[in-house]
């Protein structure tokens, strides 16, 4: 696909046939997006309109989430632009993001079949188990003790999956799903590009780029992360709020295997992850009050190690830093509507949750998921995909379904992130209980693998045909 | 701003919109045409109505006529009448699909409202302020599918509309009407329930004694050639807010009627 630029002067929209193409008869009136057309057609129509760009999805924010889905609707056949402001080039160093993303089992399903799983399985580190610790920091469990408050998954309950999920670093994926992007016809990657006005109308999703380049869309999609610039233009507001806490980041190596153990403990500053990755290291999420983050990132490396081998304890043997470290400001928001006219909104866009059940990223793609589901359908029926009668479909099933998790890692965060007496004493009876609890549990487990509620046809299960 | 240079010099002939209208028209057009198109509006119950019933009509012509429904335009190159279009919420989609649309309405409002509609979203459908007996009468080449849907229960003459909508479907073609059935459980989930009880619909929608049995449908169309292939109700559940296709006739419902000849028909 070529782009030629075209004259950002706003008087060419009367001058260009914006939905036009050749015309070849007068009772056919001129329209791009009619029906009937090819793609080849488009082509052609898009490249006798002189650069601007018609597709059937324009997805804004080339990240994780935004990515999967313009590989997941072109696969179902849609047209898609994929705009992002950063040059791939750059997302893909490893320096651009340090971070590390709790696959669940049935995230990983999407990604096998998006023809990504082989270029991710080799980096991905099983979870077998997670072990859920509240506690102080003097707690027998750093010395590898036994706890007598504690949450033990045990991945061999869950039918049919072999592991809780996987933990792979966000660059391994970045570069799967950049390297399928760019081999795929139908998605045009607009990157370096930034919109400089986006509108929705009965007509189309229109964004203009700086450079002049125009996309007309039947539906945009706000891929854009927190405080989506795209949600903004569409008057979409949303409940936000910050937790006065930083997520340090960085990957440690160590001496005696990890087993697969995810551990979570439950400190008075927030939770501090230890997530399994390949080559005997481990991903650390440590939450922590936002000013004492920022004093534990300024340390040299030798305090740094020693004031996370205080709270890692002894287990895994000596510990060596893998990785620079990174911190996140962590805040809370979810969008009063997931769609507005010729919009929807997905990831981070529609909403954002604290990292405590590392959940964010399998929220967003469920949202991807789910939104190929009601595009593939509204097509099917010559539906337009733009339409709020087909987009409320999208909002009923994604908003309702991830405020529950929103709201609960919410809670989860309050009654954790404390060092209350009465709270503490609370809470380890809470964690023994659903501990004993097998239905329970098993529900947790199946909530963290993405598994419950009404799943879209990306994520459930392959269907298995016995062997004759 | 969404009509283009090009859109206005290229409007078909048969469209009702035109040069001569003017500025305030179009923009009274384009207010009613988002009314219509609003699916949290006054026109929900049809919005939500919808899907259920685009698919049972896209899988009845394209089984009819031998075509895979799945596939990207199951209804391309079809001429298709919708009659009593209104703002066109099936004649949009039935052009998705890759139809050749015309849709008529006896309301001139309507007819604008469509036209106004299917501009804005670039589609091609030539709209008409008419009626079936006016194309019978003014020779209009038949269809290979007729859509009569929710029409059947405002007409003055059912036999003679039925008759003239089946004189417009060519040998081997395919029509579809959806009506209400003249019930007593019709009278009370279709009349009272969406009228009093849900306020879906303006009291007064309907007139109970214009509802239509499946039988009165067969039989006026029976002296045209056409037989009747299917019949399904259409049920709302009131917990899932959704509707779908159900065995029972007895409320909503649709028949899928057929005219014997044409190629590979005979």
């Amino acid at each position: 696909m070529t782009l030629q630029t075209v004259a950002p002067a706003m008087g060419a929209v009367a001058a260009i046939p914006l939905g036009g193409r050749p015309v070849a008869s007068p009772d056919r009136p001129a329209a791009t997006k009619d029906i009937a057309m090819t793609n080849d057609e488009r082509d052609q129509a898009n490249s006798e309109q002189g650069g601007d760009l018609r597709v059937d999805v324009a997805i804004v924010g080339g990240g994780l989430a935004g990515g999967s889905l313009a590989l997941a609707l072109a696969g179902a056949g849609f047209r898609v632009a994929l705009v992002d402001a950063t040059d791939p080039s750059v997302m893909r160093d490893a320096a651009f993001d340090g971070r590390t993303t709790a696959l669940a089992y049935a995230t990983a399903r999407m990604f096998r079949r998006l023809g990504l799983w082989d270029a991710i399985a080799p980096s991905a580190e099983p979870i077998r188990d997670i072990l859920v610790t509240d506690g102080a920091l003097e707690s027998p469990s750093r010395r590898g003790g036994v706890v007598d408050s504690h949450l033990w998954f045990d991945g061999a309950a869950l039918d049919g999956e072999p592991y809780l999920g996987w933990i792979v670093e966000n660059q391994i994926i970045r570069n799967a799903l950049f390297d399928a992007i760019e081999a795929t016809d139908a998605i045009t990657l607009l990157a370096p590009a930034s919109a400089s006005g986006t509108s929705f109308d009965a007509g189309a999703a229109r964004i203009s780029l700086k450079d002049g380049r125009r996309i007309f869309a039947d539906l945009a999609v706000a891929a854009d992360g927190k405080r989506s610039a795209l949600a903004a233009a569409a008057d979409i507001r949303s409940h936000a709020w910050g937790y006065g806490q930083k997520a340090i980041v960085c990957s440690v190596a160590h001496e005696r295997s990890h087993d697969g153990v995810a551990q979570e403990y439950f400190l008075p500053g927030g939770p501090f992850a230890i997530l399994p990755m390949t080559n005997s290291r481990c991903s650390l999420v440590w939450t922590e009050r936002a000013d004492a983050a920022d004093a534990y990132i300024a340390l040299p490396d030798d305090a740094f190690l020693e004031a996370i081998g205080a709270r890692f304890g002894v287990y895994l043997g000596a510990l060596s830093l893998a990785s620079p470290r990174w911190s996140f400001p962590l805040g809370f928001h979810f969008s009063e509507s997931f769609v507005a006219r010729r919009l929807a909104l997905v990831g981070d866009a529609a909403r954002a949750i604290h990292p405590i059940a590392g959940q964010g990223f399998n929220l967003g793609l469920k949202d991807v998921a789910a939104l190929v589901d009601v595009l593939t359908s509204a097509r099917g029926l010559g539906r337009d995909i733009g339409d709020l009668s087909v987009l409320d479909e999208y909002d009923r099933w994604r908003r309702f379904d991830s405020a529950a998790l929103a709201f609960g890692t919410d809670m989860l965060n309050r009654l954790f992130s404390n060092d209350v007496g009465p709270i503490r004493a609370a809470r380890r009876l809470g964690l023994s209980a659903v501990n004993a609890l097998g239905p329970l549990k098993r529900t947790f487990m199946r909530e963290s693998g993405a598994d419950l509620g009404r799943l879209p046809s990306l994520l459930q299960p392959e269907r298995v045909s016995s062997a004759p | 701003m969404t009509t283009t240079a090009a859109d206005q010099a290229e409007s078909p002939t048969p469209r009702v919109s035109g040069a001569t209208v003017d500025g305030g028209e179009i923009a009274k057009f384009e207010k009613m045409a988002a009314e219509w198109w609003d699916p949290h509006g006054k026109f929900r119950p049809l919005h939500k109505f919808n899907p259920t019933r685009l698919a049972y009509i896209r899988d009845a012509i394209a089984g009819h006529l031998g075509r895979d429904p799945q596939s990207a335009a199951p209804l391309r190159g079809l001429r298709l009448l919708d009659v009593g279009c209104g703002g066109g919420l099936v004649c949009e989609p039935m052009r998705r699909l890759g139809a050749e649309v015309v849709g008529i309405d006896a309301s001139e409002m309507n007819v604008k409202v469509a036209a106004t509609h299917a501009e804005e979203t670039g589609l091609s459908i030539d709209y008409r302020a008419s009626t079936v007996e006016a194309l019978v009468d003014g020779g209009e080449p038949q269809f290979d599918a007729v859509l009569n849907l929710e029409a059947v229960e405002h007409v003055a003459d059912v036999d003679l509309f039925l008759q003239s909508s089946a004189a417009l479907v060519k040998p081997g073609g395919i029509m579809v009407v959806a009506t209400i059935n003249r019930t007593l459980k019709a009278v009370a989930t279709a009349k009272i329930g969406a009228e009093y009880v849900l306020r879906w619909l303006p009291v007064g929608t309907h007139d109970p004694r214009k509802f239509v049995k499946p039988s009165e449908i067969e039989r006026a169309i029976r002296p045209t050639g056409m037989t009747v292939k299917a019949s399904a109700g259409v049920a709302y559940n009131l917990l899932t807010d959704a509707w779908r296709v159900v065995d029972d006739v007895a409320v909503n419902y649709m028949i899928v009627a057929t005219k014997p000849g044409g190629p590979g028909n005979a």
